[in-house]
């Protein structure tokens, strides 16, 4: 085979800085180790963590639909949503509220979500950001053309969109890639490689070594990350954004992670895999990676654990109060936002809804009336 | 004012659309240096630039969820899908995006965006370029569905539609791309999407019908009134929203109703016509509705187009069963 010249390295060497044990690299730059900033990327991962716990349960006593949980995986989406600047345009996929509260999403917002309300999608901050994308991989052209639209604009922003290891199998996956490599929109591709597309395992999800190299054939960059070190997927992240910033094209980053929990709270992960797997894994999860180096540095007690943990429940019951007390839906929303101007066609569609709205809350909604 | 053809139209349409609104910009795929393979956009990218007229690669799901990001973003993107037979790639990006953008984010996002496609038989191209898909998108709730029957229709539609602040799925019929010539004025005046357009007045038998069947239809007409039959001939031109009344008022006159498509038969949008008469105006109806369609088959390959495609014969013949019955 020749040598093929792609204007860029194609090492696909595994970027780490922390260690599972929490030991620094010495690769590790003075300003990746900025330990008010590590500080905030570990009150942000503890604050996702407590979040998915809470979330769970509601989910489990009824009080919260189908949700899928970070487990495992808060510092990608952490790492990530840091390197961005808040005029920056998030495209997610549906597993990252790690990100999405980092860049201000509300709590009450993603479970507004998950609880069946559309009005979780309405952020109040960050409103450039695109809601959840649940139909796999369909985000990623989207990606690309929101980037097409800032840079035709020479607006200085950028786009990162979320995918995981199962979505690079996906079509629309190659295909944004491959058009983000001819236009070199200024976009960055996160792979949250969490190992698992529900019960299907990544190697039967592709043969190719590393998911990073998918960016090659389409003359994209491509490195590999690990996704539990929040330190390295900061700076991998940066970088990319950086050089996207300044006309220099997208990046495809695979950050390597373990889904630590189920899919979803509709699935049972134990059907299909081995929990002394899952429980090695747990021997390198991002949180206590981090706090093992906080320690070590003499940055974090257990006073501050504790405190931390005290805040971050009372901002999640506070939160899960504002969902749980949102103003009933009204069934005018349907129709609300459909259109900008609701078509005559489904006037009497909507005071058809509302007429048999009103029946029903009068007690004669059972069919008999 | 000039006489042109549809085709030209559409072209005299994009390029009023981009040099009013910087926003507006077009995709797809030999749309650029080649002014697409029907020349719709000719000569566009070497007016506005390879960054407003852009050649895509070839990858029809691509090219509709990059419109749809672009779109989200406050772009007006109109990409171009170069044949029917290569929508459905692009239909996931269309439902379960560009049609409910605005709806799932509460208006905070949305998604103005144009998918036009060159749809339709009867040019003797080869497989998969001859579909009729009006009645898929008809049924997605969040869109709308147009198709421009004549120069000046393309030019009025093709502006609304552009301008409209929802996604519009715009069904070109390539039969009728250079059939006829027209006098178009480049105005900039739009036409209206939520209204149907009757183009010939009669009092005996409405034909609903639109797209590439039109000319048909008209011609049904023409020889139907040699033999004294005066039908009244509406052309639907913006299938979603459909303006039902115009057409419940025809057949309240009327009394009599065919319904005229090149699409096939079963869940045809000729269906959803019929349904709105019989539960709106079913005791108007002096005789039952009547259907004139493409059969429920595969749309053949060019030996067998033209009987495939109802025939100004078959029209004539469904009108005179309405007329007959009662």
């Amino acid at each position: 085979m020749g040598n093929i010249e792609m204007g860029f390295d194609l090492h696909m060497d595994l970027v780490q800085l922390l260690s599972p044990s929490g030991e620094i690299s010495k690769a590790a730059s003075k300003s990746a180790k900025d330990i008010e900033r590590l500080v905030r990327f570990y009150r942000a991962m503890t604050r996702t963590r407590i979040f998915d716990n809470k979330a769970i349960s509601l989910q489990r006593t009824g009080q919260l639909g189908t949700f899928a949980s970070a487990l495992g995986q808060e510092a990608i989406g952490v790492g990530a949503a840091a390197a961005m600047e808040e005029r920056d345009v998030l495209v997610p996929s549906y597993r990252d509220h790690a990100a999405q509260f980092y860049r201000g999403m509300a709590m009450s917002e993603c479970l507004l979500y998950w609880g069946g309300d559309e009005r979780g999608s309405d952020f109040k901050n960050a409103r450039g950001d695109f809601p959840n994308c649940v139909p796999v991989a369909t985000q990623a052209p989207q990606a690309v053309g929101a980037a097409y639209a800032l840079m035709a604009r020479k607006e200085d922003r950028v786009v990162v969109t979320f995918i995981g290891d199962g979505g690079t199998s996906n079509g629309a996956f190659y295909e944004a890639l491959n058009m983000a490599g001819v236009w070199k929109t200024p976009v960055v591709f996160i792979i949250n490689n969490n190992g698992w597309a529900i019960s299907t395992p990544r190697e039967l999800e592709s043969a190719a070594e590393t998911l990073a190299q998918k960016g090659v054939a389409a003359g994209v960059e491509g490195r590999q990350v690990d996704g539990n070190d929040v330190i390295a997927v900061h700076e991998v992240v940066r970088r990319a954004i950086d050089k996207a910033r300044s006309g220099g094209g997208p990046t495809l980053i695979e950050a390597l992670t373990y889904r630590l929990g189920d899919h979803t709270t509709a699935d049972d992960a134990s059907r299909y895999r081995d929990p002394e797997v899952v429980r090695a894994q747990w021997t390198r999860e991002p949180i206590s990676r981090l706090r093992a180096y906080l320690v070590s540095e003499g940055a974090w007690s257990k006073e501050q654990e504790a405190e931390l943990h005290k805040e971050c429940a009372e901002e999640v019951d506070r939160e899960v109060a504002a969902y749980l007390n949102a103003s009933p839906l009204n069934c005018d929303a349907m129709f609300e936002h459909l259109y900008a101007k609701l078509p005559d066609t489904l006037q009497w569609q909507r005071e058809e809804a509302r007429r048999f709205a009103q029946r029903s809350a009068n007690g004669n909604g059972n069919g008999h009336g | 004012m000039a006489e042109i053809t549809l085709v030209e139209a559409v072209n005299l349409a994009l390029a009023r659309a981009m040099s009013e609104d910087k926003d507006v910009l077009l995709l797809g795929e030999d749309i650029g240096v080649n002014g697409g393979v029907f020349r719709a956009t000719n000569g566009l990218q070497a007016r506005f630039g390879r960054e407003r007229v852009i050649d895509t690669p070839l990858a029809e799901g691509g090219i509709a969820g990059v419109a749809v990001g672009m779109a989200a973003m406050g772009l007006k993107p109109v990409a171009e899908i170069q044949f029917s037979g290569f929508i459905y790639p692009a239909i996931d990006q269309i439902i379960n995006h560009a049609s409910r953008m605005r709806n799932r984010t509460r208006g905070r996002l949305a998604c103005p965006m144009v998918l036009r496609s060159p749809c339709g038989a009867g040019i003797h191209a080869p497989e998969h370029h001859s579909e009729s898909p009006e009645a898929m998108f008809a049924h997605m709730p969040g869109l709308r569905v147009v198709a421009p029957s004549s120069p000046a229709r393309a030019y009025g539609l093709l502006l609304a539609s552009v301008r409209d602040p929802d996604p519009v799925i715009f069904l070109e019929p390539t039969r009728l791309y250079r059939l006829f010539r027209q006098e178009v004025e480049d105005d900039g005046v739009e036409l209206p999407l939520d209204a149907c357009f009757i183009l010939r007045e009669g009092a005996d038998a409405t034909v609903v019908t639109w797209g590439a069947m039109v000319p048909e239809t008209l011609a049904a007409a023409e020889k139907l009134e040699e033999e004294g039959v005066m039908i009244e001939v509406i052309d639907v031109a913006t299938l979603k929203p459909l303006d039902v009344e115009t057409i419940l008022r025809s057949v309240e006159k009327t009394g009599r109703c065919v319904i005229v498509h090149e699409a096939p038969r079963t869940a045809g949008f000729g269906a959803e016509v019929a349904a709105e008469i019989a539960e709106r105006a079913l005791y108007s109806l002096l005789a039952p509705i009547k259907r004139v369609t493409g059969y429920d088959v595969v749309v053949p390959l060019a030996k067998l187009e033209k009987q495939y495609i109802p025939s100004v014969d078959r029209i004539i013949d469904g009108v005179r069963q309405v007329m007959e019955a009662s």
